[in-house]
């Protein structure tokens, strides 16, 4: 009796929460088929994909959010695994730094950045390619709390030193230790940290709004401002095509081995 | 010179001296055991060999070189690990071959040399699975094909199978000795368990805080224990404190009662010293006017092959084993029993220690 009456409490409370989600998400969708007068049409999306400026401001965002997750990946992954390995004493210190981006507000991090880095010595801003360096590394540092978390939790559920010390014993050296058996092992850790840190790039509007880059955020917030229903369209749109993109990230970092295991010991 | 030799070893970590003077020469082919209590030394002893610790002094040679300094990878040492430590992400095929990966031999060669893997340790239809799907004597299994694959130097074990259950580490122990004597390879065992080291290995190394107490053949760590620590870590040891009565024919007494002792002593008389004796040599019934001891049965334990009998002396409890027959009648607990042992199957050792 007690377990039914838990199953139907958790139906409940699951339902509140998919209601929640997904009852705004219906209204967007509702309110942008509403474009043309009296009829659902699909006006507002025609309007939109229209827009030039749309498909390159969301192409930009994407490849940005592909480096970010690129770099982060070869950035915390083996950080992650040499304090575990050699300074576990530290993994309190990580956890402090990492977090600092939630308890700066970007838009004083993004003003620290562009006092620092608009002169010499380290000029980032003088050209498109050195300012798209600059806001990459911007998105690394706003992605770091979610990607230091999903690996160090992908660290916690593996014997790193024991694993580390076989490898090591059958020959294997640190470079063919982390391609063969770390990476490996965090794929899952490595995939739900690289999901959050894509969706953050994706819908970020002030490093890319005050380093004058052509990003998707600040797009979204201009169209936002002039226009009424295409706002709604092009929200629906950017949740299905970050959707896709996670979607296709997730299939191909699975590498066609769908029964292996991912991680445990 | 010996095949593996550690010289002078002393190993330090941050005011704690884990391993003190440790000096052994391993010949080839040889099974070692390293046995002692938790936090002896002796996992730090094989990691040292390993190469994952670096001694504070001393030097490891093997084969004739100077590896000391030698990383880990640079060794080619096997090693197996008490949890296993098998890749997650590889299958069972992909495990045992990773040495031979990471040493570039050709796939064929790869294939071939799991495949014999495979065989010895009988697990030729589970190439496929991921540690995951096997079980825990079947994870070590193949741990110990991984570690043998690349045909190793010498071959370390630390604890392998104290994350098994009471029958398979019986199993997996005898297994393991198989394959070490049908390979011939060099083998360093670490254990805590007595009846383990005793029944798989050439020679033990009795080790207890940092250093070694005793290094011999599993007889002779029986059977002549150099110092108290190993008479009571190896085996069951019941210790009297007699007194010295005569000491060139071996003459003791016992709270008054006369023991006579197969030994030659050179303490004076009147000192006290510790009678040793194992519980299989005792035996039921009086024996002449000396060598008998009576007190009142404690209890009785039937275990089968054996009995357990321990009896309470007054100021000392003695435990004796009596081998079951079907005709064999056990003392009754509460009960007045006298028991006996021969002249030459006790030793002494000094009051003061070893």
């Amino acid at each position: 009796m007690k377990t039914k009456r838990v199953h139907v409490w958790a139906w409940v409370w699951g339902g509140l929460a998919l209601l929640y989600f997904f009852l705004p998400l219906y209204g967007t969708l509702e309110f942008s088929l509403r474009m043309q007068k009296g009829q659902y049409s699909l006006l507002a999306y025609q309007t939109v994909l229209a827009d030039p400026q749309f498909l390159s401001s969301f192409g930009y965002s994407a490849v940005m959010g592909l480096i970010t997750v690129t770099l982060s990946v070869l950035l915390f992954v083996p950080t992650v695994y040499w304090v575990y390995l050699k300074v576990p004493k530290a993994r309190p210190i990580m956890e402090v730094i990492t977090i600092l981006p939630f308890i700066i507000p970007t838009i004083v991090y993004v003003f620290g950045l562009i006092r620092t880095f608009s002169g010499p010595p380290f000029q980032l801003t003088a050209t498109p390619f050195k300012t798209d360096i600059l806001i990459t590394a911007g998105y690394i540092v706003l992605a770091m709390p979610y990607m230091f978390r999903a690996v160090d939790v992908g660290m916690r559920s593996i014997d790193v030193r024991t694993l580390t010390e076989a490898a090591q014993s059958l020959g294997a050296n640190r470079v063919q230790i982390l391609l063969h058996v770390i990476f490996p092992n965090q794929r899952i850790a490595i995939l739900s940290g690289a999901l959050i840190c894509f969706a953050l790039v994706i819908g970020e509007l002030i490093l890319g709004d005050f380093l004058v880059r052509p990003a998707l955020g600040p797009y979204m917030v201009q169209v936002g401002r002039d226009r009424a229903y295409e706002p709604a369209a092009l929200a629906i749109m950017s949740y299905a095509l970050t959707w896709l993109c996670l979607g296709l990230i997730q299939f191909f970092s699975r590498g066609g081995k769908t029964r292996q295991q991912l991680t445990g010991r | 010179m010996s095949y593996l030799e550690l010289t002078n070893i002393h190993k330090s970590f941050s005011g704690f001296t884990a391993v003190i003077d440790f000096n052994l020469g391993v010949q080839p082919g040889e099974f070692i055991s390293f046995l002692g209590p938790s936090g002896c030394g002796k996992t730090t002893t094989l990691r040292m060999i390993a190469g994952f610790e670096l001694p504070t002094s001393g030097t490891i040679t093997l084969a004739g070189s100077d590896v000391t300094f030698t990383p880990a990878n640079k060794r080619n040492i096997g090693m197996v690990f008490q949890s296993y430590a098998l890749f997650p992400n590889m299958t069972v095929l992909d495990n045992i071959g990773y040495g031979l990966r990471v040493a570039g031999k050709p796939k064929a060669e790869i294939a071939q040399r799991v495949a014999e893997m495979l065989r010895l340790i009988q697990l030729e239809n589970f190439g496929k699975r991921y540690p995951a799907q096997l079980s825990g004597g079947q994870q070590q299994r193949v741990a110990l094909a991984r570690a043998l694959a690349f045909q190793p130097k010498v071959l370390l074990l630390d604890e392998p199978l104290s994350a098994l259950d009471a029958k398979i580490r019986v199993e997996l122990r005898n297994e393991i000795r198989r394959i070490q004597q049908q390979l011939g390879i060099t083998t360093i065992y670490v254990t805590h368990d007595q009846e383990e080291a005793l029944s798989v290995s050439d020679r033990i190394v009795v080790m207890n805080q940092g250093r070694i107490e005793q290094a011999g053949t599993p007889t002779e760590i029986y059977n002549f224990p150099r110092t108290r620590f190993v008479a009571s870590f190896v085996g069951t040891i019941n210790q009297l404190d007699c007194t010295v009565v005569d000491a060139a024919r071996g003459e003791l007494a016992y709270q008054g009662a006369p023991i006579r002792t197969a030994l030659s002593l050179h303490q004076s008389a009147g000192s006290t010293v510790k009678l040793m004796l194992r519980p299989e040599v005792l035996r039921s019934g009086l024996n002449g006017g000396h060598n008998n001891l009576t007190g009142r049965v404690e209890s009785v334990n039937f275990l089968g092959s054996t009995a357990r009998v321990r009896l309470n002396l007054g100021e000392t409890t003695v435990t004796m084993d009596i081998f079951n027959e079907r005709q064999l009648e056990l003392p009754q607990v509460g009960q007045p029993h006298t028991v006996n042992f021969l002249p030459n199957a006790c030793w002494v050792v000094e009051e003061e220690g070893t």
